[in-house]
């Protein structure tokens, strides 16, 4: 089969199982795209913003664990892309990015929509190609799946300089079925010596804690850490990269961990003496103050990047490998072991760890006249019986989703964990409608994040993906507000907006329909009212409280046992606790 | 903060030298010299890189390397037996006075004279690092027109070696 280089790509998608192709064309793609005119194997999804595709193709990814695809143009379709690019990179999402690029005798004179992608990209993707002979090219894109799926996952660019998918010049074209390079072999199984040490260290443990983190999610070993957790019978904490992981509603799930956890989970960390890290990579949002981090703690840190051990906390037994094989490999251990868990030190642990529960952390006034954001999701989370997809943008109502929002399985929580770009839901929420038609798919947003990326509203339209944009509306960056509050005396410095759009006159003007409610009694209607409509996307412009925090929290520069809490319910007041 | 030499075997592409100096200047780690060029297999570029920090950051920073999909393996020489070297150039101002203590300054640093005209020499050195710093150190400041070095490269003792 001869095909030109335009041909190539599609065909490598096709044969990649290539679904849906997110991009926007411009001039340097061009031959490429009439590629894709002439067949309907790969369905492209027109975005209105190169951003927009990243963060589709990426929650795809999240929602599905197959790797997303992007197509953009050159120079600013390129650099439009890069925000995209470097979310999916900090939450190791797998993806190939195909960027055009100007043909390659120009290349380096400045020529129009040139920018160096490879050089802008270097930093934020797992590995990036140019590719220069056409005769490369079904190599350099098998590869690139190859790198993108396998090992830590992460983003890899594909730059094709425009005269390398020349419709006139045609090679015979055969798709690799597999690729090894020698430079890159990802570890898999863990050292069965570590593994045994871990056990029987874990199995010593008087005070445990499993943590664990979206490692778990992207290495699908949901289904062995619940049973690790389950035959140890030792409470479990996720990240907020790991919600769904472990059931949320399980009674041996004590919350989120980290600046916006439970106190029963920081607490527990603080105060634990095993704790077990399973794909999870110890964020500064998750350790608060290093120095104080675990003070009594040995810890066992299961991880497929040998990098991420010992890069921010050193631990005592690092494993290297795939969660999924080690855990397997644990789990056989500790059936076959003759040290049981301690019962008795452990009926002890559970019982301070329910005197941290009964604090209540999470309690708000339920009592209040205006809307509490806390309260929305509570009552979405009933409305969709617990079962929706939610994704999610960056701030205050972020946290609310992942605190009151119980995920129960893996991969139903898209959110920007590492990079916390704003604008990433709406997209987000696109992608993952197009791979699950007929889940609830719920955008939990605010009135910032949400116009950061509106104008995919106009590809929710095209695409007929009915999503649910849940705009928790306090006029303000509720984050940036809060932060401003705690530290610089409630000098709200450009965390307010004037001017913000009738989000309701603009659903409908991109098509779709637009609520708003103000009154805590319209939350569960309107939220009925809005998953009802099982064919439309629905705005949902929600005004709640202006002044709400997100508590618990643990301020920049504290450790786990340093948390601020909300003082009595109603009052904007703090507790300190401990 | 110790000093390290970091031995690299790397593929030869295009943008192989710019990750592992990006790499360097996005996670702070400083680069004291750096020097590449193909092996006797020109597929692969063998890059020697000199660096400092404590035992962490050097661990963090072999990590990252090996994490590089271009870096096929690598070494840090200071944790085994190695010779290294470094090849410097230096010109130098001469006149009728100065030649004469240059040559055997040169000489005593068993280092050659590959350029002569009427008003300058260029003394050619290879060494440990610390042995051309001395060289310099010995010459009259002023005589010096320009030092040119490779940076340092270095190889174990030994029948090992850091191949495919």
């Amino acid at each position: 089969m001869e095909l030109s280089g335009g041909q190539i790509v599609v065909q490598c998608l096709k044969d990649e199982g290539v679904e849906f192709l997110f991009g926007y064309p411009g001039g340097a793609v061009l031959h490429l795209y009439d590629a894709i005119f002439h067949q309907e194997d790969v369905k492209h999804i027109l975005v209105r913003h190169e951003q927009g595709a990243v963060h589709s193709a990426d929650a795809y990814a999240r929602a599905t664990g197959k790797p997303g695809v992007v197509l953009v143009t050159s120079g600013p379709g390129a650099t439009n892309a890069v925000t995209g690019i470097a979310t999916a990179y900090m939450d190791s999402i797998p993806m190939v990015i195909i960027s055009g690029q100007v043909s390659t005798p120009v290349i380096g004179s400045d020529a129009f929509q040139e920018v160096d992608m490879i050089g802008i990209t270097r930093p934020c993707v797992k590995h990036n190609f140019l590719v220069k002979n056409v005769a490369d090219l079904a190599e350099t894109i098998k590869k690139a799946f190859h790198i993108a799926t396998t090992g830590r996952p992460g983003p890899v660019v594909v730059d094709i300089p425009k005269d390398i998918t020349d419709p006139k010049i045609k090679i015979p074209y055969k798709y690799p079925k597999k690729v090894t390079m020698r430079s890159y072999n990802p570890a898999v199984k863990g050292h069965t010596g570590q593994i045994k040490k871990a056990v029987e260290l874990l199995l010593s443990a008087q005070r445990p804690m499993i943590y664990a983190g979206g490692g778990v999610i992207l290495g699908e070993g949901s289904k062995e850490l619940i049973k690790l957790t389950q035959n140890l019978g030792y409470p479990i904490t996720l990240t907020l990269m790991g919600l769904g992981a472990y059931p949320a509603t399980d009674k041996q799930f004590v919350g989120m961990l980290g600046m916006h956890g439970t106190y029963e989970a920081n607490m527990g960390m603080h105060e634990s003496d095993v704790i077990i890290a399973i794909g999870a990579r110890f964020d500064d949002r998750v350790t608060g103050k290093l120095a104080e981090f675990c003070p009594y703690a040995k810890i066992i840190h299961i991880d497929i990047d040998p990098a991420s051990i010992a890069k921010t906390v050193k631990v005592d037994i690092p494993i290297v490998g795939e969660v999924k094989s080690v855990l397997k490999e644990m789990l056989d251990l500790i059936k076959d072991s003759s040290v049981k868990p301690n019962e008795k030190a452990l009926a002890a642990w559970w019982k301070q760890i329910q005197q941290w529960r009964d604090v209540n952390c999470l309690e708000y006034d339920r009592d209040s006249n205006i809307i509490k954001p806390q309260y929305v999701i509570e009552q979405l989370y009933q409305v969709t019986k617990g079962d929706a997809i939610v994704t999610s943008d960056v701030g205050q109502h972020q946290m609310f989703a992942a605190q009151y929002y119980p995920f129960d399985k893996p991969r139903r929580w898209i959110n920007s964990g590492g990079l916390g770009t704003m604008g990433f839901g709406l997209p987000a929420a696109i992608g993952v409608k197009l791979a699950f038609p007929d889940l609830d798919v719920a955008c939990v947003t605010g009135e910032a994040s949400i116009q950061m990326c509106i104008q995919e509203l106009s590809t929710a339209l095209q695409y007929k993906t009915p999503v649910k944009i849940i705009n928790l509306n306090n006029r303000y960056m509720g984050m940036v507000r809060q932060w401003q509050e705690f530290t610089y005396e409630s000098r709200y410095s450009h965390s307010y907006m004037d001017t913000i759009p009738d989000f309701v006159k603009l659903a409908e003007a991109y098509g779709h329909v637009g609520i708003q409610i103000d009154k805590p009694e319209q939350v569960r209607p309107a939220l009925e009212q809005a998953f009802a409509m099982k064919d439309r996307t629905v705005f949902l412009d929600i005004i709640t409280d202006r002044t709400e925090n997100v508590y618990p929290m643990i301020e920049a520069g504290k450790a786990h046992h340093e948390m601020k809490l909300r003082v009595a319910l109603g009052t904007s007041t703090d507790r300190e606790l401990a | 903060m110790m000093r390290h030499i970091i031995s690299i075997l790397i593929e030869n592409e295009a943008g192989a030298l710019s990750r592992v100096a990006g790499l360097f200047s996005a996670r702070g780690y400083n680069i004291e010299s750096l020097t590449v060029a193909p092996t006797e297999d020109p597929s692969l570029s063998r890059m020697t890189l000199v660096t400092r920090g404590n035992d962490e950051i050097i661990e963090q920073i072999t990590k990252q390397l090996n994490k590089l999909i271009d870096v096929v393996k690598l070494i840090d020489l200071v944790e085994t037996p190695h010779v290294e070297r470094e090849l410097m150039l230096v010109k130098l101002k001469t006149t009728l006075e100065t030649r004469e203590e240059i040559k055997r300054t040169t000489d005593i640093f068993r280092g050659s004279i590959i350029d002569v005209t009427a008003n300058s020499y260029v003394v050619e050195m290879t060494g440990p690092s610390d042995k051309l710093d001395a060289f310099v150190a010995a010459i009259d400041k002023d005589n010096i027109i320009e030092v040119v070095r490779s940076g340092t490269t270095g190889i174990s003792r030994g029948e090992k070696g850091l191949h495919l």
